[in-house]
C-alpha cells in the first residue's frame, strides 16, 4: 500500500530509493523543492474540536485489556459484546454508536492515533485547551496558535493588504463561539468567526434571519446596524458567493445534529470554491463527569449520543465530499483537550484524564491504528491515567509536512522552533504504517523484574536497530523519567529502572521507536 | 449597501415633559448615564444607583470645579520651540509660524484628553454639543491659541446662559477668523457670519425661520469693525470703529421691521451687538425650538414627529424662554421628564464616534503613563486619529454646520456607520484588547482582568456576563446569545466551576497554576470583551 501511494505521489526519486530511505532523504534539496511547490497546495484541513475532554477509553476500546478494564470501570464500561469491531484489528474495538466513523475506518479512510497527549498533562480544561491550540509545552504559555503560525508563514503580513487577488478568502473559518487561539497569528487572528450555524445563514441572507420585525426605534436601529455589520465584513461577499455557488449532495446529513450542520456549511463553502485552507468546527458536551452512560445499558447515554453525533456528522461530510468530488483535497482531524481517567467515578461518569485517541480521516490517510492499546493495570486507583504514546505535536507536524507539504524548516518554524517526528498518518508520509509495523522495525519489551519492585528494577528491550527511547510514566500519565534514549544496533539489551524517590503505585514503562510503541506496567511497592 | 431609509417605525409616545415618576433603578441609571456621559465605569453605575433621579440629574449638571490643565508642548523634542519648553503649555506663547500646526495637533489631542477624564458631569458631552453647534475648524483658524480660547469659551458657557453665549461667540477670535468676521468692514461687508448666526446658531432654517437676505446684509453691517488683534498677545478680538458702518440698519418684517440705531465711537460695536441680539432674540420661540430640537436629537432621538414637536419641543422651548435662556434648567427638565425615560426612547441612539472610542476607554481603563508628555499625548492623538477615521475629528468638524449625523435628514445618527467606519470601530477595541499601542517602550493596553474586576462577582461566569452585558450593551441579549458568550468562558458546556477555579488561580499569585490560568483567563476575557464590543448592540446608547 505504501509504495502504491508513493507512485501516486509521482516522485520517481523516492520510489527508486524506497520508502525507508526516502525518510532519510526528507531534508534533501530535491525533496525540499518538491515540498515547497506543494506549500501552496489546495489541501484543506477541517479540525473538529471535541470540547470538554473525550473519554478515549470508551471511544477506541482496548479489548485486549478488557479484564483489567472491567475491574477499573465498574459503571461506564461498555459490554464487550456490544463493542463494534474494527476491520483488521481484533484487539481494538470502537464505541457502538460511533458507527459512522467505524464504517469509514473499515473503508480505509481513517487513521486512528492511540494515546495522543503531552509529557506533563494538565487537567484544567482551559490550560489544556490552550496547550493544544497553541502547540506549546505544558509549562509554557504561548500567545499564538499552531494554525496561526502556519497561516502567517503562508500569507505573510496578514491582515495588511488582505483580502487580495491571490487570497480573496478568509485564511481560516471557525464556526461557533469566539476567535480561538488555534488561529491566532503573530499579528492578528487569522480566523473568520461565524459565531453559530445561524450566524452563517444570517450572513448569507444578509441580515437577521430571525424574522422578527422591529417594533421600537431601538430595534429598528439595531436591525440597521446588524444588516450593515453583515455587509461590511471584509469576507462577507466571498463567503456569500461561495455559499451561493456551493452545493451539498449527500443525503446522509442527519437532522438535529449541530456538528453535521457545521460540516455541511464547510462542504458547501469548499464546493463553492473557497481557497480557505483551514476550517474549525466544534462539538461540546464531552465533560462527562456524571451520567456518562445509562445505568441500564452502558452502551447508551450522553456519551453514546455524542459518539453518534460525531460519527454521523463525519460520515455525512465525507460522503458529501466524495459526491462533490473534493474528497482528495480534504482531511479531517478530531481533537479534545484531554481524555478521561481510567477508573470511573461514583456519579456514573469519568473525570479529567490525560492522553486519548485522535482520528484523522479522508482519502489521503493511511488507514489503520498507530500505536498500541493503552496498558491497563490489574489494580487501578482513582487517579490513574492513560500515558501518552504520541505527542500531539507529532500529529501537527505530520499535518504540516505531509498534508500541507511544508518543508522541514517551515514545519519547525510553525511548531515554535521545535522538532517533532512525524507519524505515518498520511499516505504522503515518507514512512508507511505497514513498513513500520511489519518490515522496518520490530521492537519488544520484556516484563520488568522484579514486579512489584522496590527502588530498582530491570527490563529488557529488543529492536532491529535505530533510535529507541524508554520512558517512565507515573499513574497520572506524567512523564517521570526518560530511562534510555540512543541509537542502537539490532539486538537485545537490559536497562535499569531507577525508582528511587518515587512514591509507590503503578508506573508505565514505554518503549518508543518511530511510531511504534510497547509498554509494560511496573508497580512500585 | 443597506437600505438608507428613515425609520419606518412610528413612535406612539404618550409621554410628555411631565416629571418622570417611575422607579429609578439600574436600567434608568444606565439609560441616563449612556445619554449624558461619553462612558462610565461600573462603579459609577453603582454610585448613581444610590441617588434619586433629581440627585442624579443635579450631579450630572454640576460642572467641574476647575478648568483642565491647558494643552502642553508635546512637539518640540526634535526642534526646539524657543518660546515654550517641552512639557510646558504653549497657550500663552506668542504666535510662531513654525509651531502653529504642532500646537493645533496638541490642542486636538488635548480635546481627546478631556473626554478621558472620569466624570459624573454632563459638562464634557455638552462641550462637544457646543463644539458641534458653534462649529469652528482648528486647522482653518490661523492661531492655535485662538482655537484654544474658543474651546475654553465653549466649556465656560456650556451650562450657562445661551444669549450671553451667542454674544461671546460672535466676537470670539476663532469665530471671527473662521467665518471671516475679522474681514467684515464697512467698505467690504462680509456676510458669512451674519448668515450662520441666524441659520445655524440661533434661528435655524425651519419653516418658521423667515429672515431675509436683506436681514443677512443688515446684520453683517452691524458687525463691521470687529476683528482680531493679531499684533499683540493674547490675540483677542478688537473693535475698530473706523471700520464700522455706523448707519442705522433696517430689518425685515420677520424682525418686526426693527431699526437698529447706528453707533459711533469705540463702544459702538458693543452697543450695536447688544441691540442686534435683542432683535434676534425677540424671535424667541423660533430660537428656543431650534436649540431644543438640537438637544433632543443629541440626547433623546433623531426623529421628531409632529407629536414630539407638540408635546416636547414646544413646551421645552417655552421653558427655555421663561428661564431667561439659562441652559441648565432646560437640560434638567428634559432629563427628568417621563418622555426621556419612555421605553420607546431608550437604546435608540447610535453612539457618536467619541462616545464609542472614549466610552470604551473609560469602561476598560487602560492606564495612561505619568510624567511622559510625549507618550501620553501620542495616546490622545491615537484616540483623536481614530475619531477622524470614524468621522468625528475633534477640533475639526467637516464644516460650519458641524457633524452631519446630528442634523442631516433623513439618516441622522446612521450617518456615523458605514462599510468603512463600522469595522474600524471594532478594530479600535480589538487593537487595545489584543495588541496594545506601544510608544517609547510604554504599552497602552487593556487589562481585561481589571475590567472583569469592576463587576460585582467575576468568579461567576453568569454574573460576570450579566454585569458586562447590562453595563456595556444598551439592549438585552437573547438567551441564545448569552449562551454563546458563556461558551467563550466555558467552551463545550463544561461546568461553571472551571471558570471560577481559573479565575481564583489567575488572581492568586501564590497558586501553583497562577501563570498559566492567568493566561487562559485573559484570553477568554479578551474573547468575551471583543465579542461584546463587536456586537451591533454595543453601538447603541
Amino acid at each position: 500500500m505504501k509504495r502504491r501511494s508513493f507512485l501516486k505521489a509521482g516522485s520517481a526519486a523516492t520510489v527508486a530509493f524506497g520508502a525507508y530511505k526516502a525518510r532519510a532523504l526528507a531534508e534533501s534539496p530535491l525533496l525540499g523543492a518538491l515540498r515547497r511547490r506543494g506549500n501552496t497546495n489546495d489541501h484543506i484541513l477541517v479540525i473538529i474540536q471535541l470540547n470538554g475532554g473525550n473519554d478515549g477509553i470508551n471511544t477506541l476500546i482496548p479489548l485486549d485489556q478488557y479484564s483489567n478494564l472491567s475491574k477499573a470501570r465498574t459503571s461506564v464500561l461498555i459490554p464487550d459484546t456490544k463493542v463494534a469491531a474494527l476491520k483488521g484489528y481484533s484487539g481494538t474495538g470502537i464505541h457502538p454508536s460511533l458507527t459512522g466513523l467505524k464504517n469509514l475506518f473499515d473503508d480505509g479512510l481513517v487513521s486512528a492515533v492511540q494515546a495522543v497527549g503531552y509529557p506533563q498533562p494538565n487537567f484544567s480544561h482551559f490550560r489544556s485547551t490552550d496547550i493544544w491550540m497553541s502547540g506549546s509545552d505544558s509549562k509554557e504559555t504561548w500567545a499564538t496558535g499552531w494554525m496561526g503560525r502556519y497561516l502567517d508563514q503562508r500569507f505573510p503580513g496578514f491582515p495588511e493588504d488582505y483580502p487580495n487577488t491571490d487570497m480573496p478568502d478568509p485564511l481560516g473559518i471557525q464556526i461557533g463561539n469566539a476567535v480561538s487561539l488555534t488561529f491566532m497569528g503573530p499579528n492578528a487572528n487569522m480566523g473568520m468567526v461565524l459565531s453559530s450555524v445561524d450566524a452563517f445563514y444570517d450572513l448569507v441572507a444578509g441580515g437577521d434571519s430571525s424574522g422578527s420585525t422591529p417594533s421600537t426605534p431601538a430595534e429598528e436601529e439595531l436591525a440597521y446596524l446588524r444588516m450593515l455589520a453583515s455587509q461590511t465584513n471584509a469576507f462577507t461577499d466571498v463567503v456569500k458567493a461561495a455559499a451561493g455557488k456551493g452545493k451539498n449532495l449527500s443525503t446522509k446529513y442527519p437532522g438535529g445534529n449541530n456538528l453535521a450542520d457545521q460540516l455541511k456549511i464547510v462542504a458547501k463553502l469548499i464546493d463553492g470554491g473557497m481557497k480557505t485552507p483551514v476550517y474549525m468546527v466544534s462539538l461540546g458536551g464531552f465533560d462527562t463527569h456524571a451520567q456518562q452512560v445509562d445505568t441500564s445499558d452502558t452502551s447508551k447515554g450522553s456519551h453514546a449520543n455524542l459518539m453518534k453525533t460525531l460519527g454521523d456528522a463525519i460520515a455525512a461530510f465525507q460522503d458529501d465530499l466524495q459526491l462533490l468530488g473534493h474528497a482528495d483535497r480534504v482531511a479531517g482531524m478530531t481533537f479534545s483537550e484531554f481524555g478521561r481517567r481510567i477508573k470511573d467515578n461514583a456519579s456514573n461518569g469519568t473525570d479529567h484524564g490525560a492522553a486519548a485517541p485522535l482520528f484523522v480521516f479522508g482519502t489521503g490517510v493511511q488507514a489503520g491504528i498507530i500505536g498500541k492499546n493503552p496498558e491497563i493495570a490489574s489494580t487501578v486507583t482513582v487517579n490513574d491515567n492513560v500515558p501518552m504514546q504520541f505527542d500531539f505535536r507529532q500529529v501537527y507536524a505530520s499535518v504540516l509536512q505531509d498534508w500541507f507539504e511544508l518543508s522541514a524548516s517551515e514545519v519547525k518554524a510553525a511548531m515554535g522552533d521545535k522538532d517533532f517526528d512525524t507519524l505515518p498518518i498520511f499516505k504522503s508520509n515518507p514512512a508507511g504504517l505497514d513498513d513500520y509495523l511489519d518490515l522496518v522495525s520490530r521492537i519488544s519489551l520484556s516484563e520488568p523484574y522484579p514486579n512489584p519492585a522496590g527502588d530498582t528494577a530491570q527490563i529488557r528491550l529488543s529492536s532491529d536497530g535505530g533510535n529507541v527511547r524508554l520512558e517512565l510514566f507515573d499513574a497520572m500519565g506524567r512523564q517521570v523519567r526518560v530511562l534510555y534514549q540512543a541509537r542502537v544496533a539490532p539486538g537485545e539489551m537490559a536497562v535499569d529502572v531507577d525508582l528511587r524517590g518515587l512514591p509507590s503505585g503503578n508506573y508505565v514503562l514505554q518503549l518508543a521507536q518511530g511510531p511504534k510503541r510497547e509498554s509494560r506496567i511496573l508497580t512500585k511497592r | 449597501m443597506p437600505e438608507l431609509n428613515p425609520p419606518a417605525v412610528q413612535r406612539r409616545t404618550n409621554t410628555n415633559l411631565d416629571a418622570y415618576t417611575g422607579s429609578f433603578g439600574r436600567s434608568e441609571v444606565l439609560h441616563l448615564l449612556r445619554r449624558t456621559l461619553f462612558g462610565f465605569d461600573f462603579a459609577q453605575v453603582k454610585s448613581f444607583e444610590s441617588k434619586t433621579l433629581e440627585q442624579a440629574v443635579d450631579t450630572l449638571l454640576t460642572a467641574p470645579s476647575s478648568a483642565p490643565t491647558p494643552p502642553l508642548n508635546n512637539y518640540s523634542l526634535r526642534t526646539n520651540d524657543p518660546n515654550v519648553a517641552f512639557g510646558d503649555t504653549w497657550v500663552n506663547a506668542p504666535f510662531d509660524v513654525n509651531f502653529e500646526n504642532q500646537r493645533k495637533y496638541s490642542l486636538k489631542a488635548w480635546l481627546f484628553q478631556q473626554t478621558q477624564t472620569k466624570t459624573n458631569s454632563l459638562h464634557e458631552k455638552m462641550s462637544l454639543f457646543w463644539h458641534h453647534h458653534f462649529a469652528t475648524e482648528t486647522l482653518v483658524v490661523n492661531l492655535a491659541v485662538n482655537s484654544y480660547a474658543h474651546h475654553t469659551l465653549l466649556r465656560t458657557h456650556a451650562f450657562g446662559n445661551f444669549k450671553s453665549f451667542v454674544r461671546a461667540i460672535t466676537i470670539d477670535s476663532a469665530m471671527l477668523d473662521y467665518l471671516n468676521g475679522r474681514l467684515n468692514t464697512k467698505r467690504a461687508p462680509d456676510e458669512n457670519y451674519a448668515r450662520e448666526l441666524q441659520e445655524l446658531f440661533t434661528l435655524g432654517k425651519g419653516a418658521d425661520s423667515l429672515y431675509t437676505e436683506d436681514d443677512v446684509k443688515a446684520m453683517a453691517r452691524v458687525l463691521t469693525g470687529w476683528t482680531i488683534n493679531f499684533l499683540n498677545k493674547p490675540y483677542n478680538s478688537a473693535f475698530v470703529a473706523t471700520n464700522h458702518d455706523s448707519n442705522d440698519k433696517l430689518f425685515s418684517s420677520f424682525y418686526g421691521n426693527a431699526i437698529l440705531k447706528g453707533q459711533i465711537g469705540s463702544s459702538g460695536g458693543d452697543k450695536e451687538l447688544d441691540d442686534l441680539l435683542n432683535i434676534i432674540f425677540a424671535k424667541d420661540t423660533v430660537i428656543a425650538k431650534h436649540i431644543c430640537r438640537k438637544l433632543y436629537r443629541m440626547f433623546v432621538y433623531y426623529d421628531i414627529s409632529s407629536d414630539e414637536e407638540t408635546k416636547i419641543i414646544e413646551p421645552l422651548a417655552q421653558y427655555f424662554i421663561d428661564q431667561g435662556w439659562e441652559i441648565k434648567p432646560v437640560l434638567k427638565k428634559l432629563f427628568m421628564s417621563e418622555h426621556f425615560f419612555d421605553n420607546l426612547n431608550r437604546s435608540c441612539i447610535i453612539k457618536d464616534p467619541i462616545s464609542h472610542l472614549a466610552g470604551f476607554l473609560i469602561q476598560t481603563k487602560p492606564e495612561y503613563p505619568t510624567n511622559d508628555v510625549d507618550t501620553e499625548y501620542s495616546i490622545y492623538q491615537l484616540g483623536r486619529y481614530y475619531g477622524e477615521l470614524i468621522q468625528l475629528d475633534l477640533g475639526d468638524p467637516p464644516n460650519v454646520s458641524g457633524w452631519q449625523a446630528w442634523y442631516q435628514t433623513p439618516l441622522y445618527h446612521r450617518t456615523w456607520m458605514n462599510a468603512d467606519t463600522f469595522p474600524k470601530r471594532n478594530q479600535f477595541c480589538d487593537f487595545l484588547l489584543y495588541v496594545g499601542y506601544v510608544k517609547n517602550g510604554y504599552k497602552f493596553m487593556i487589562d481585561v482582568v481589571d475590567v472583569a474586576l469592576q463587576t460585582s462577582n467575576p468568579s461567576s461566569a453568569d454574573d460576570l456576563i450579566a454585569d458586562l452585558t447590562q453595563w456595556m450593551l444598551a439592549m438585552p441579549l437573547t438567551s441564545a446569545k448569552i449562551a454563546e458568550l458563556k461558551a467563550i468562558l466555558l467552551p463545550g458546556g463544561i461546568p461553571d466551576y472551571n471558570w471560577s477555579d481559573a479565575w481564583y488561580a489567575a488572581n492568586d499569585p501564590a497558586n501553583s497554576e497562577h501563570t498559566s490560568q492567568l493566561a487562559a483567563v485573559k484570553s477568554k476575557l479578551q474573547g468575551l470583551l471583543k465579542t461584546i464590543t463587536n456586537l451591533a448592540e454595543y453601538q447603541l446608547s
